[in-house]
């Protein structure tokens, strides 16, 4: 009988996760903070054809593309002279499940399945957890997903409800759990005592499984307006969205393409907090997971993350619950298109970033998701006042998290709220050195440093002189 | 109140870890409070009541033990009521234009 207990179901963490995986990832390890990060996605993964082939097999891709011409026509109303950029959304609520996850999902059951797994595991409380349901599904493997979804009375955010019923609908085995990080010592005692597939976000294959989604969206626009966006927004959460997204784009041709990472403004609220749990809107999309992730990628259920958002990321924006839940509205009575909240956060941030950006300019935002009870403004709202926050209209610069949730009277007042990029590149060095009491590393590293933050070697060793940290000679 | 019989839709509760046994670097509210942990699935046991110790089949075919906390669960979340705040938008949009 093997031990159970926290302690020692931790301490076997890696023995699981490789049996779980088939991933060795120690061969990529070098230097004393560095990791071959392209050759383990080249390794790990396929290539884009390959990719969109597999998606095909299980209905996943080819989503529509629209243009939100209403949208765009009120932005101009409110832009200056000129200001206004074309907004077209990608329609990812048409991928089988609901949601862009379907694209990660298709590929790692797609490998689970070749690698001879009876079945995948997934920790999530998000869209995720269907999207792994319903490829297991048609691959006949067996699925469980486990979610965070209770605080300690067994209240449950509507949203994370309606999800663990999409996920039985799809013939899921779904464990529920209050709020904790724990939920991670959960999923390793899962995954020993069935021997399954982790279906982790973070894999190699996870991320590549979205790069169909940039290159799908970059060819649309090229085909239909003979050039490529000029700006994709991406909701940026765990980094697999915006990562996948930017990697698909490259591949497409689209490298100027600006990427914008967008999410919910959650500051002030503990992640891991019974109390706090219930008082927030969006269970993701948020900066609760999105700034860890982006400063600390290492974080997840895999050694080495495949999402790294600062390698890709141009900008990085937050916007309120409020405004999301504004242009929820829009969507649905301006475009006709009835869609999940937490799918919409970077619509609301393409609205602002819009109205910056010229008239002959093309904006896309990348994703939307599939609404239903639980999952849509109403029951969300209903939900936020029974938990005591206040709701009601008014400047969006007004929005507490966890206080109130303010929805704007109009797009005018959607402010976006840029976060100092060059701040978030020296607290990912940091945390991968100082904070693990590195004060010296080599010249490799150096190099893999600029890769990781997308910076010059001048940029990266004037960060580094700051926090004392040397390089060999 | 209603028995549970064999193979019944029902739902059991868990205690996984109590409030001492949970991970450091918890908050204060949090680590005050056990980890619970609930599944679905078909009731094993031939007859049973809520608050008994019963095995479920669950969707993936485990077999797991637990407290009988629920027989028929049903899916609680809905629409919610009419928000105000939200039903306003639409007219404000079409006289705006």
């Amino acid at each position: 009988m093997r031990d159970l207990s926290y302690d020692a179901v931790m301490a076997r963490k890696n023995e699981i996760m490789k049996n779980a995986l088939g991933i060795d990832y120690q061969i990529y390890e070098y230097g004393k903070i560095a990791f071959d990060y392209e050759r383990m996605l080249r390794e790990n993964s396929y290539p884009i054809d390959k990719i969109q082939d597999i998606q095909r097999e299980t209905k996943v891709g080819n989503t529509p593309l629209f243009e939100l011409k209403n949208i765009t026509n009120l932005v101009r109303k409110h832009s200056p002279a000129g200001k206004g950029a074309r907004i077209f959304i990608k329609d990812e609520a048409a991928n089988a499940s609901g949601s862009f996850k379907a694209r990660r999902a298709a590929i790692s059951v797609y490998e689970a399945q070749k690698r001879g797994y009876k079945g995948v595991i997934a920790a999530t409380s998000g869209n995720y957890g269907a999207a792994v349901a319903s490829q297991a599904a048609m691959r006949g493997l067996r699925c469980i997903v486990v979610q965070e979804v209770y605080d300690s009375r067994k209240v449950g955010q509507p949203e994370i409800l309606e999800k663990a019923r999409k996920c039985e609908a799809y013939g899921a085995e779904v464990v529920q759990l209050t709020v904790g990080p724990e939920l991670f010592y959960m999923f390793l005692r899962l995954l020993e005592e069935t021997g399954y597939y982790n279906a982790s976000l973070y894999t190699p294959t996870s991320i590549a499984g979205i790069e169909s989604l940039g290159y799908e969206l970059a060819n649309q626009v090229l085909k239909r307006e003979g050039k490529y966006p000029d700006a994709v927004v991406v909701t940026n959460a765990g980094g697999g969205n915006l990562t996948g997204t930017a990697r698909g784009l490259i591949k497409s041709g689209a490298r100027d393409a600006k990427v914008i990472g967008a999410s919910v403004d959650l500051t002030g609220l503990h992640m891991a907090s019974d109390k706090d749990f219930n008082r927030k809107s969006f269970t993701t999309g948020h900066t609760g997971f999105g700034v860890p992730f982006t400063t600390t990628p290492d974080r997840s259920d895999v050694p080495r993350n495949a999402a790294r958002v600062l390698r890709y990321m141009d900008r990085y924006v937050t916007i309120t619950q409020g405004d999301v839940f504004y242009v929820t509205e829009l969507l649905a009575q301006l475009e006709g298109l009835e869609r999940g909240p937490a799918g919409n956060t970077s619509l609301a941030a393409a609205i602002a970033i819009a109205s910056e950006m010229d008239q002959d300019q093309i904006i896309v935002v990348q994703e939307t998701e599939y609404t239903g009870a639980g999952k849509h403004p109403m029951p969300q709202l209903t939900f936020a006042k029974s938990n005591g926050i206040e709701v009601r209209r008014g400047d969006s610069k007004e929005n507490i998290p966890g206080k109130n949730i303010v929805i704007p009277h109009g797009i005018d007042q959607i402010y976006l709220k840029d976060f100092d990029m060059m701040k978030l590149r020296r607290d990912y060095i940091r945390n991968i050195t100082v904070q693990k009491d590195i004060y010296e590393i080599t010249e490799e590293d150096l190099l893999f440093l600029c890769d990781e933050v997308k910076l010059g070697k001048e940029d990266v060793l004037g960060i580094l002189e700051s926090l004392n940290v040397k390089v060999q000679q | 109140m209603i028995k549970a019989k064999k193979n019944y839709w029902v739902e059991i509760e868990n205690l996984v870890l109590k409030p001492n046994e949970r991970a450091s670097h918890l908050p204060e509210d949090t680590k005050a409070t056990p980890l619970m942990m609930w599944i679905k699935g078909f009731l094993m046991d031939d007859e049973a009541d809520i608050g008994d110790e019963v095995s479920v089949k669950t969707l993936s075919g485990r077999i797991v033990k637990g407290r009988l906390v629920d027989i028929n669960p049903r899916h609680v979340h809905d629409f919610g009521n009419p928000v105000h705040e939200l039903l306003e938008i639409g007219m404000e949009l079409k006289e705006n234009k």
